[in-house]
């Protein structure tokens, strides 16, 4: 089956976060009220029960010119090769025929490797269910036929859906038409990174400026690891990483019991 | 616009903006407060290249969207507009064949009118008013406007009109302003390029530009650029108010306003001139324009309302409306003027929470103690409704701005009638393009919630019921009002208050009038609001079939102009595009050169045609005399660049004034404020030597309004969760505050107390050689909900304009410090 990807547009986002309510309705996820910091994007990150934020970042380059305000939505990138389906030992992320990265509740142990081992730190802990979270691409609206809930409420038209070989059609015309009329700089982002992205980005800038990583990398020691680790899962383990970085993780991988945990949830 | 146009409304629609080539938006945030307006914009650039313009005090989610963007100091618009205006003669963007035919531009005014350092002729120092008989056009014997279409004579609109601007040069402007020089010439150049008569620039406004003491002059001074770059009544054009809610459209069209009965009709006072029904309409209804059938709406109207009741012998029961008193004044600062003297016993509250959306909120709050009863209706107890607790008296320093009180101290009864949601009744609202659109119910009201409809037809039942038995005949007007049924059943249905509101015949009273042209003066026919005349039809089964319900999603338009004509129904008569008549040349026949596409209408030999409905009249050959009159509307027939007497009570010409609480004198005039605003607190005036900022408010997309709603939907409380103040890096440095501090803004009303948005968004004004700051506060906040926060209207003035008497929001002067 073809790729079916969500393209995002930020020369016609008005950061109206239309998105992320409609996000929270469809997956029915309470609000997490923040006090204000200072900044329209109240959430600094993505929670257990936020699976989209928009980033507002300001920027001026040149004091005589207009201030930038760039806006981002920001949400899980369903990597055509994903490092947390990669790492997960209970296997609980599986990949769509088209292209979605799918979690699956029920197989997760709340371990949170893959929060470690995601290049945009995007899977979440989810205290009171001590699971992991994220974006799911909207998999039961999509294969209804429909489009994702955020994708449905834009008022703009920047966010849309569809064949991903159309949707990067459209995103180099869109680039070059946008490199031509006052965005040099113009970018997509999704089509390269990590060996592609199952969520373009159309960018009026260069990646850095959305805060996004211009090269993003899983970092290495993460697949061997798991390589290593994955054969033992059920014994041995915890005496072997007893006081490395990621023993508290194995530890609960084995254990797969319910323990509080700090880390993660912003409830 | 009414004095510009004929008509108090945004003149072209949501979808028509994806016609545009230039797109102004200047005292709106649209991105923020009507983001749907952006799917269009956003279309007209993607398909025509249009451009986008932002005029803001500060650097908003529509700045971003925007091509370009120009800081303007708040208060400043007529200014800046000003100078376009003198940019349009000097370079002579102006559209002039359509100057020529469809403006006032070549009437000649009268000998004595006149203009000197800030005012107008006929001002009264000692009143604070003008008499302004002597803004008016010379007409010849038989009462007809003398022209001279040549545009040289000394005397004509066209040229005092450009002596007027002469003053208005790019640097006594941004001297004003504190626009940067090169932003401001680009923005002249970039819109006045919408003069080409291929071209068409639209601009959009909101409450930025009305919510000041010159707000009137401010849509004025739009209006008259527009006219005189020929993009009114054009698609892609007009002069866009973009509503603030929703349904206040139909709010006024309905005549939720002092000064007016449902449909614009003047309401009727005391004055001797209104004594009988007679007198009324000689005196309201003009000689020439298509207002001349006014006696039609009037006497339907009282036929609607008073039914049998309402006879030729006693002048329609013209005797039983409320006359209100021709020297007050009934608008909301009066009326908490009023309340706050004792003079008011009750009030009834409806989906408004003065508390926190009043201007001077401390004093309104003080206000409604003097109360007896109060009725307030809503989803949640609002501010309003809580007036009288232990929070609401809660003030972030003691400061001894506002006594407090305690619920002890209140004798106020308090009821609280608990109002069904949007989704939760069925019922209509018209847009801000003026579409009346029906929704169904979605859900069943919670609990004992009932529609507002349900609320105010049981309170008629009652009071009628309470008065049956009097013999009283000042009772009359209660016990002869027709009120319903409106269907069978105790719910009032939508449809039979649609059909009164569209009008019926009297021997026939399931027949709705097809139109207002077939309004009568006789009594034979009933109508609650001409302007919606014509929006009930009957289908073939002989059932009432209500235009606002239909949703055909088939654009009507032969070249994609997005009319949508039989989605839902709008005033006037379905006309998509107000003053369609300049869609197309003097001669009725030839588009605009190079504009074939976007031609409304068209004379075919022998009757106009189009895809859209004609705003004209119909009967008229293009060289038949009146023929060309584009703004049916107004007694000229033209679109007014002149506002003649009677029409606004500040000036025929916008003039710059600074706001009534401002750090400058005015440097245009010697005349600093608005000469003929009402001043109701002289001594609640802030000077700059103790509150030197300029202060302004605004919205954000999150909440709507006061909040009430909003407020109390976590997920938008999460998304805006407290109430904040945005301002400067560079203020921020001078007042040591951080980002993320808490602040205590004060003026001379009241101190609130905010979260720091220290933003590179906002940036200091250079005027008059002097660097003056400006913050900004988002006034949703109040203390009940989720998302709790001070009222931003604690600090704003108890002041209005000089026509409508709207609140001046958006320009006065406080203090700010680290709380
Ligand atoms: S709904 Fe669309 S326009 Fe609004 S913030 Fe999300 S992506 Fe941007
Ligand atoms: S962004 Fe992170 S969570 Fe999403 S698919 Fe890629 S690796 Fe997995
Ligand atoms: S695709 Fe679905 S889950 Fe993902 S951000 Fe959009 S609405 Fe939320």
């Amino acid at each position: 089956m073809a790729l079916k990807t969500n393209l995002y547009d930020v020369s016609k986002c008005t950061a109206c976060r239309g998105c992320i309510i409609a996000c929270k309705d469809w997956n029915q996820l309470p609000a997490v009220i923040e006090p204000f910091k200072g900044n329209y994007c109240t959430h600094e990150d993505t929670n257990g029960d936020t699976f989209t934020i928009m980033r507002f970042m300001e920027y001026e380059e040149d004091p005589a010119d207009d201030v930038k305000w760039h806006f981002l939505k920001y949400q899980c990138m369903h990597c055509l090769d994903p490092a947390c389906m990669k790492v997960c030992p209970r296997h609980a992320y599986t990949k769509t025929d088209w292209g979605a990265t799918f979690h699956d509740p029920e197989k997760c142990v709340g371990c949170q490797y893959c929060t470690y081992a995601c290049p945009f730190h995007i899977p979440k802990y989810r205290k009171r269910e001590d699971k992991i979270t994220k974006c799911t691409l909207c998999v039961e609206r999509v294969e209804a036929g429909l489009t994702p809930a955020c994708t449905r409420t834009c008022p703009t038209g920047a966010l849309s859906f569809g064949d991903r070989h159309e949707l990067l059609d459209y995103a180099e015309e869109r680039v070059k038409f946008l490199r031509a009329n006052g965005f040099p700089n113009a970018t997509i982002y999704g089509k390269l990174e990590l060996g592609g992205l199952n969520k373009l980005y159309i960018l009026t800038d260069t990646p850095d400026k959305f805060g996004l990583p211009i090269d993003p990398k899983v970092s290495s020691t993460i697949p061997a690891w798991k390589d290593w680790i994955q054969p033992y899962v059920g014994w041995l383990i915890p005496l072997a990483l007893a006081g490395s970085a990621f023993s508290f993780v194995t530890t609960r991988i084995l254990a797969g019991k319910h323990e509080e945990h700090a880390e993660g949830g912003h409830e | 616009m009414s004095p510009s146009f004929g008509r108090g409304a945004m003149t072209n629609h949501v979808v028509d903006l994806k016609n545009t080539d230039y797109a102004l938006i200047m005292g709106s945030n649209a991105a923020e407060n009507h983001p749907i307006t952006m799917k269009w914009l956003t279309k007209a650039r993607l398909e025509r290249g249009a451009k986008i313009i932002h005029v803001d005090p500060r650097f908003t989610r529509t700045s971003q969207i925007a091509d370009l963007y120009a800081p303007l100091r708040s208060g400043t618009d007529i200014a800046f507009l000003g100078g376009m205006i003198k940019y349009i003669f000097d370079n002579k963007r102006y559209h002039k064949e359509y100057v020529v035919n469809y403006t006032d531009a070549s009437f000649i005014v009268k000998e004595g009118f006149d203009f000197h350092d800030g005012l107008f002729s006929g001002y009264d120092p000692a009143k604070g008013q003008y008499d302004n008989s002597s803004w008016d056009y010379e007409v010849d014997a038989e009462g007809k406007f003398i022209t001279d279409p040549t545009l040289e004579h000394p005397r004509c609109v066209f040229q005092l009109m450009k002596k007027h601007y002469s003053r208005y040069d790019i640097d006594s402007v941004c001297n004003i302003t504190g626009t940067p020089k090169n932003k401001y010439l680009q923005v002249l150049d970039m819109f006045t390029q919408s003069s080409a008569p291929n071209k068409i620039g639209n601009i959009m406004y909101a409450m930025g530009t009305t919510q000041h003491t010159v707000g009137t002059q401010n849509v004025r001074s739009y209006a008259v650029i527009q006219l005189l770059l020929g993009n009114m009544g054009r698609p892609g054009g007009g002069v866009n108010a973009l509503r603030g809610e929703n349904n206040v459209q139909g709010s006024t069209d309905q005549a939720l306003l002092f000064h007016i009965i449902p449909g614009y009709i003047t309401s009727p006072s005391n004055s001797p001139a209104h004594k009988t029904l007679d007198a009324f309409l000689a005196k309201e209804t003009p000689k020439t324009g298509f207002k001349v059938n006014q006696p039609k709406w009037v006497v339907s109207l009282l036929k609607a309302w008073y039914g049998d009741a309402a006879t030729p012998a006693n002048d329609f029961a013209y005797h039983y409306l409320p006359k209100r008193d021709v020297n007050k004044n009934y608008s909301h600062i009066a009326m908490f003027e009023a309340m706050h003297r004792g003079e008011i016993d009750g009030l009834f509250i409806w989906g408004g929470n003065p508390v926190v959306g009043g201007p001077h909120a401390n004093k309104e709050q003080e206000a409604m103690c003097n109360l007896k009863w109060l009725v307030a209706a809503d989803l949640w107890l609002t501010e309003s409704a809580d007036f009288w607790t232990y929070q609401a008296w809660e003030r972030p320093a003691s400061e001894t701005k506002v006594k407090k009180r305690t619920p002890a101290d209140i004798k106020t009864e308090v009821f609280f009638l608990p109002a069904a949601a949007v989704y939760e009744k069925e019922g209509t609202a018209a847009n801000t393009g003026r579409w009346v659109q029906y929704r169904g119910k979605a859900a069943e009201p919670v609990g004992d919630s009932r529609p507002d409809l349900w609320f105010i037809y049981e309170i008629g039942k009652r009071i009628q019921a309470a008065y049956a038995n009097s013999k009283d005949p000042k009772d009359e007007p209660i016990k002869n009002m027709t009120w319903g049924p409106y269907g069978s059943d105790h719910e009032p249905d939508v449809v039979e208050v649609g059909l009164e509101m569209n009008g019926y015949y009297v021997d026939d009273p399931r027949k709705p009038v097809p139109g207002f042209p077939k309004l009568a003066a006789d009594g034979s026919t009933a109508c609650g609001n001409w302007i919606y005349c014509g929006q009930m039809t009957t289908k073939a089964n002989g059932d009432l079939d209500y235009k606002p319900m239909w949703r055909d999603n088939k654009d009507n338009s032969k070249t994609g102009l997005g009319l949508y004509s039989n989605w839902a129904w709008c005033w006037p008569v379905n006309r998509r595009v107000l003053y369609n008549r300049c869609s197309v040349q003097p001669d009725g026949v030839t588009p605009w050169p190079g504009d074939e596409k976007r031609q409304l209408i068209g004379w075919a030999l022998d009757k106009w045609v189009g895809d859209d409905v004609p705003d004209f009249n119909t009967s008229l050959a293009p060289d038949a005399p009146g023929g060309i009159n584009p703004f049916i509307m107004r007694p000229e027939g033209k679109g007014c660049l002149f506002a003649a007497k009677g029409s606004t009570k500040d000036g025929p010409f916008p003039e710059h004034y600074e706001p009534w609480e401002s750090p400058f004198p005015n440097l245009m005039s010697k005349q600093d404020k608005n000469p003929a605003v009402k001043v109701w607190e002289p001594d609640k005036q802030a000077t700059p030597d103790k509150y030197p900022i300029i202060g302004t408010t605004y919205r954000v997309v999150e909440h709507w309004q006061t909040g009430a709603l909003t407020r109390n939907l976590p997920w938008l409380a999460e998304l805006m969760p407290d109430m904040f103040v945005e301002m400067s890096e560079q203020l921020a440095k001078i007042k040591g505050i951080r980002n993320g501090d808490k602040v205590i803004i004060t003026t001379i009303r009241g101190d609130v107390e905010a979260v720091a948005c220290v933003t590179k968004r906002f940036k200091p004004f250079v005027v008059g050689g002097r660097t003056v700051h400006q913050i900004g506060t988002v006034w949703h906040f109040g203390f009940k909900g989720y998302a709790k926060g001070d009222p931003a209207n604690r600090l704003t003035p108890h002041i209005g304009d000089a026509n409508t008497m709207i609140p001046e929001y958006k320009a006065w002067l406080c203090d700010v410090r680290r709380a």
